[in-house]
């Protein structure tokens, strides 16, 4: 069309101008919701996470496992949580990464070692990053519990408890608070109190009040609790239910 | 003489140097950002012996009824059926990739056939690496049939790559007006086992009408593909919505003809 007549023959614009035109750029990017957390204790690592898939205000799934078991005899687990296609996309090379490691060197990859090679598998994508927070538990070379979390360019660091996605602004502090008795002092002597480590049963009470917590007060979390145990003796999985509002 | 007519009128190869065909592909690549004939939404749902889907029939140009018999169910294989929403151009080219692969696998002779898992991750695969590049498969595509240990599969994957499974799923406004009304049979995979076909059917059936009276670019004429765990797969075409009401249109302007 002659755009001079279409001009001509059009209302002029009134409330905003048309010098700049308006654009539908194509967004590779979402927001899948959900939650993930991890805790690491003297023999064992936890990381739990809800089972809820979303899209906006709609609930896609009510299960939707997000925390994954790397292949191997002696496992890890890993959770990439934020865009689920990113998110499974980077669980999944590297799961194969895991498992050509193990072929080409006649070895597990140590949890240490899969920790930067997830910190270069984000890092190379620092450009268009996996839009992911993602956290790694297994055991170290001494058998002790390992968490390492990750942003999503693969900034990372080894910790004692960790949560990731939705809700981990709501679960950090009260981590903090019970796994690292942050702001506790002793009331014999006033001094703040030392954080020890906990026992694989407080710590599953403590990943499940957690989780009920932030399913009360974020409309992103619910339906079920996966809950995923690494020891020496391989791991173990629990569910628990949440709210499913 | 040179008989080669692209080559008349040009200035000879031997004295200049030949064509650069690369002025034919000078500027920046361009990609197709949006959809133009699109297909509304797909729902489904697991049901005590399979899965069963529907897709209405209408290929929308923009708000404009462009087609009305247009499929979006395909079959897939020998017991699985994808559902389209979204670009039908998009549709096309996905559809000519699955028929190419469902062949190819076919020239081994070796008793293997691919189900619905396969396809699910082979269109996952492709509609992730797309967006990667920035440059979708402008779709939302339901994948319906059964897994490996012989029971119901319901996939979604969309123009992110984005996938999830559950035992009902729509897309579009089928979110919105189709799984509330499916989610009451079926909210969890055992809930599955205690619902019939026919139940399911119904269900099915009255969520097409819900979403005839209020998705504006839908039809009242539709598709509804069963999957059973036999590895039968049946098509019921041009299925029209029954015992419609629409005496609610009166109180609403903008329905029909206004009296006042």
């Amino acid at each position: 069309m002659n755009t001079m007549f279409a001009e001509q023959f059009n209302e002029p614009a009134t409330n905003h101008s048309t010098a700049a035109p308006i654009e539908h750029r194509f967004n590779p990017y979402s927001d899948n919701g959900g939650t993930i957390l991890a805790i690491s204790g003297a023999d064992y690592a936890v990381l739990a996470g809800d089972t809820r898939h979303i899209s906006g205000y709609s609930i896609n799934s009510r299960f939707q496992p997000r925390v994954h078991t790397l292949p191997g005899e002696k496992p890890l687990i890993v959770s990439a949580n934020g865009f689920s296609a990113d998110g499974e996309t980077l669980v999944r090379r590297l799961a194969q990464r895991v498992e050509w490691y193990s072929y080409n060197h006649n070895k597990p990859l140590s949890a240490k070692s899969c920790a930067r090679l997830i910190q270069t598998m984000l890092y190379g994508k620092r450009m268009f990053p996996y839009y992911v927070a993602t956290i790694l538990a297994g055991l170290d070379e001494n058998g002790r519990g390992a968490v390492y979390s990750f942003d999503p360019v693969g900034s990372y660091e080894r910790e004692q408890c960790r949560a990731g996605g939705a809700a981990a602004s709501l679960i950090m502090p009260f981590l903090d608070n019970q796994v690292n008795l942050k702001n506790q002092v002793d009331p014999a002597t006033g001094e703040p109190k030392i954080a020890t480590d906990l026992s694989l049963e407080d710590t599953v009470k403590l990943v499940k009040d957690a989780f009920s917590s932030a399913t009360e007060r974020h409309i992103q979390v619910g339906d079920y609790l996966e809950i995923k145990i690494v020891t020496k003796d391989g791991v173990s999985v629990e569910y628990f239910p949440l709210k499913r509002d | 003489m040179d008989h080669m007519p692209e080559n008349w009128g040009r200035p000879r190869s031997d004295v200049y140097g030949s064509y650069q065909h690369a002025i034919h592909s000078a500027g920046p690549q361009s990609h197709t950002q949006v959809p133009s004939i699109t297909g509304t939404s797909v729902i489904a749902m697991k049901f005590n012996n399979g899965v069963i889907l529907a897709a209405d029939n209408l290929g929308s140009y923009g708000s404009l009824a462009r087609f009305t018999d247009q499929e979006r169910l395909i079959k897939v294989g020998k017991e699985t059926v994808v559902g389209f929403s979204g670009d039908a151009s998009d549709m096309q080219y996905l559809e000519s990739m699955l028929e190419r692969l469902i062949i190819e696998d076919n020239y081994e002779q070796d008793g293997h056939n691919f189900r619905a898992p396969h396809i699910y991750e082979y269109l996952s695969r492709v509609m992730y690496n797309r967006r990667s590049k920035v440059d979708p498969l402008w779709n939302a595509i339901l994948v319906a049939g059964k897994k490996d240990d012989g029971s119901p599969f319901l996939g979604y994957v969309d123009l992110l790559g984005i996938t999830y499974s559950s035992p009902c799923i729509a897309t579009g406004y089928g979110a919105y007006l189709a799984i509330p009304l499916l989610r009451k049979l079926v909210s969890e995979d055992e809930d599955a086992k205690n619902v019939t076909e026919e139940q399911a059917r119904a269900a099915i059936d009255e969520s097409m009408k819900v979403l005839f009276y209020r998705d504006a670019r839908s039809l009242d004429k539709y598709t509804v593909a069963t999957v059973t765990l036999d590895g039968n797969v049946k098509f019921d075409k041009d299925v029209r919505c029954q015992n419609m009401n629409w005496r609610f249109a009166e109180g609403i302007r903008g329905y029909g003809t206004q009296k006042q």
